[in-house]
């Protein structure tokens, strides 16, 4: 039995969920909420919320356009975002970050320019087994395109990636390895700086999906030596609607533009336009203004924590929820067990109780969880599994969720006349 | 939701009605839920003018509420004509759970509805709109 106290090192769950007002809505059970599905939308803080106002309220017309006080203060703050979001990934350039709606338009984005352009009839893109769905798809649409086709590098059945495997589809010279950070079906993270070694070494760019990695541990694009990087902001606290790429300047500047229209052009004539530098070459349109400020808030409140300690916070609760669920009769749980190569997503499956059921009981309890595929089918088809349940962490919880957790768990197997 | 886990429904999941695959058949059909992606599979039997319904079964895995929506209606198919089954009302088998379903388990709960649908038209039919059915379908 685990004791809700706070250890060193560790973050005050119940201070922080302080910072956040949906902490403060009623739940119909009349019970506190319990929200442990961060991996699919994390919570806002009001500090994000009230930047997203403010921007609104006091700082708002179109950017990079008008010739006037207002618009050079929008455009000022919208640029201020993107310098915050390059030094909190670590990027060599401010101009290598590139705002889109979310990851998922950030990988079709380098599909569509980079694929269209480089690739052609006969070459391999890599993915991997436990790709979400926004990194396999793109990829299966440009092999389509193209001609190309695409492998995926398989899973051990402890949920790790199989680098043997990878070894040996890298020798076939695939142009581009597309792979996650840390799985959101499984929890797992994928040793990147080595899978890059590997990929460079057989002259594969490396793109990088780190939805689910940097809201929840230092991650420096630089370090890990990756080619692309894609993100959502409101995976990270920010708000939904924003998120972005970042990629090496000289790919970037070689890539077509992705959508075309205003602001990423420099000159139009009935006859045609010149584009744009990076990053507003990709840039088409008037952007997520005010969701770049409430991006901004998200990670000056991130950082306010520090990125390590909110690591360190979260592997406490993995290692506790996993121990909690290692002692339960009936319960499975996906990925390493191991917390260096587990971040706090654990994915779970309750005999005898299809995942729905467990997710609706939960919600009975006022435990938010998801339940399904995950968007990440072929993980599921790798396990022969339909659905788990997973529940996933951030600096608003605590060991007292764990708690609520695996007591909703036995209500479930009760109701269901398990164990 | 506290009352979703009635004892009637659970008996259904537990022991669900109707399950298997007859074979011969004459018609068979498969589907699945695109929010958890459980499968269901379908077969039925008709008398000799191949209008009316005399066996059916279903097949697959799922949560209890497509588990026991799916035995549910199934218990109610034998006899029916293929154009009464195509008349049948989603809201009606939502009703027959005896259980408030909301929005988040809609599909569960019509996921056997769908699979009958595309049997006896053929082919994969829309999931009913959802406005339409928990409008009047779900029951306290």
């Amino acid at each position: 039995m685990v004791t809700a106290h706070v250890q060193p090192g560790v973050l005050d769950g119940a201070a922080l969920r302080a910072d956040f007002p949906v902490f403060d809505r009623p739940h119909r059970t009349g019970r506190p909420l319990s929200f442990l599905d961060s991996a699919a939308s994390s919570q806002k803080p009001r500090v994000v919320i009230d930047a997203v106002a403010d921007a609104y309220a006091h700082h708002y017309a179109n950017v990079h356009r008008g010739i006037y006080e207002l618009s050079e203060d929008a455009t000022q703050r919208f640029e201020v975002a993107r310098d915050a979001l390059a030094r909190f990934i670590g990027a060599p350039s401010t101009r290598e970050v590139i705002f889109v709606r979310n990851a998922t338009e950030a990988i079709n984005l380098v599909a569509y320019s980079w694929g269209r352009t480089n690739l052609h009839a006969g070459d391999l893109i890599l993915a991997t087994e436990m790709e979400h769905h926004a990194n396999l798809v793109p990829w299966q649409q440009l092999a389509a395109a193209t001609g190309a086709s695409v492998e995926y590098v398989a899973i051990t059945d402890d949920g790790h990636l199989d680098l043997d495997d990878l070894r040996a589809r890298l020798a076939r010279g695939p142009r581009l390895l597309a792979v996650t950070h840390v799985s959101n079906a499984l929890g797992t993270i994928n040793p990147i700086a080595e899978i890059s070694r590997m990929a460079h070494e057989a002259g594969a760019l490396v793109l990088l999906d780190a939805a689910q990695s940097l809201p929840h541990m230092p991650v420096d694009v630089a370090a890990l030596d990756v080619d692309f990087a894609v993100l959502s902001g409101h995976k990270m606290l920010g708000p939904s609607g924003i998120g972005a790429l970042w990629g090496r300047r000289d790919l970037l500047d070689a890539m077509p533009p992705f959508m075309t229209g205003g602001n990423m052009i420099t000159r139009v004539t009935l006859d045609g336009a010149d584009w744009n530098e990076v990053p507003w070459k990709f840039e088409a349109g008037t952007p997520a203004i005010a969701e770049a400020a409430g991006l901004a808030a998200a990670i000056d409140y991130l950082e306010g924590i520090g990125m390590a300690k909110v690591r360190a916070h979260e592997r406490f609760l993995f290692d506790h929820a996993c121990a909690a669920l290692s002692d339960m009769p009936g319960i499975r749980f996906l990925g390493p067990d191991d917390s260096d190569e587990h971040a706090g997503v654990i994915s779970f499956v309750v005999d005898g109780v299809h995942p729905h059921d467990v997710a609706t009981i939960l919600d009975g309890e006022g435990i938010a969880v998801r339940a399904g595929h995950h968007c990440a089918q072929p993980v599921m088809l790798r396990y022969d599994l339909p659905a788990t349940t997973r529940a996933s962490f951030s600096v608003y919880n605590d060991l007292d969720d764990i708690v609520r957790l695996t007591d909703a768990i036995r209500v479930t197997q009760r109701t269901f006349g398990i164990a | 939701m506290d009352n979703l886990y009635r004892d009637f429904i659970l008996e259904h999941y537990r022991a669900p009605h109707n399950h298997g695959a007859l074979d011969p058949h004459d018609l068979a059909f498969a589907d699945s839920n695109p929010t958890c992606g459980d499968e269901m599979s379908m077969t039925l039997v008709l008398d000799a003018s191949k209008q009316r319904v005399t066996d059916v079964a279903f097949d697959g895995r799922g949560c209890a509420i497509s588990q026991a929506s799916a035995s549910i209606m199934t218990d109610e198919l034998r006899g029916m004509t293929l154009a009464e089954v195509r008349e049948m009302d989603p809201r009606s088998v939502v009703a027959n759970l005896g259980v408030p379903i909301g929005a988040a388990r809609l599909k569960c709960a019509l996921l056997g509805y769908k699979v009958l649908q595309g049997a006896v038209t053929g082919a994969a039919t829309h999931w009913p709109d959802e406005a339409d059915v928990l409008q009047q379908g779900s029951v306290s």
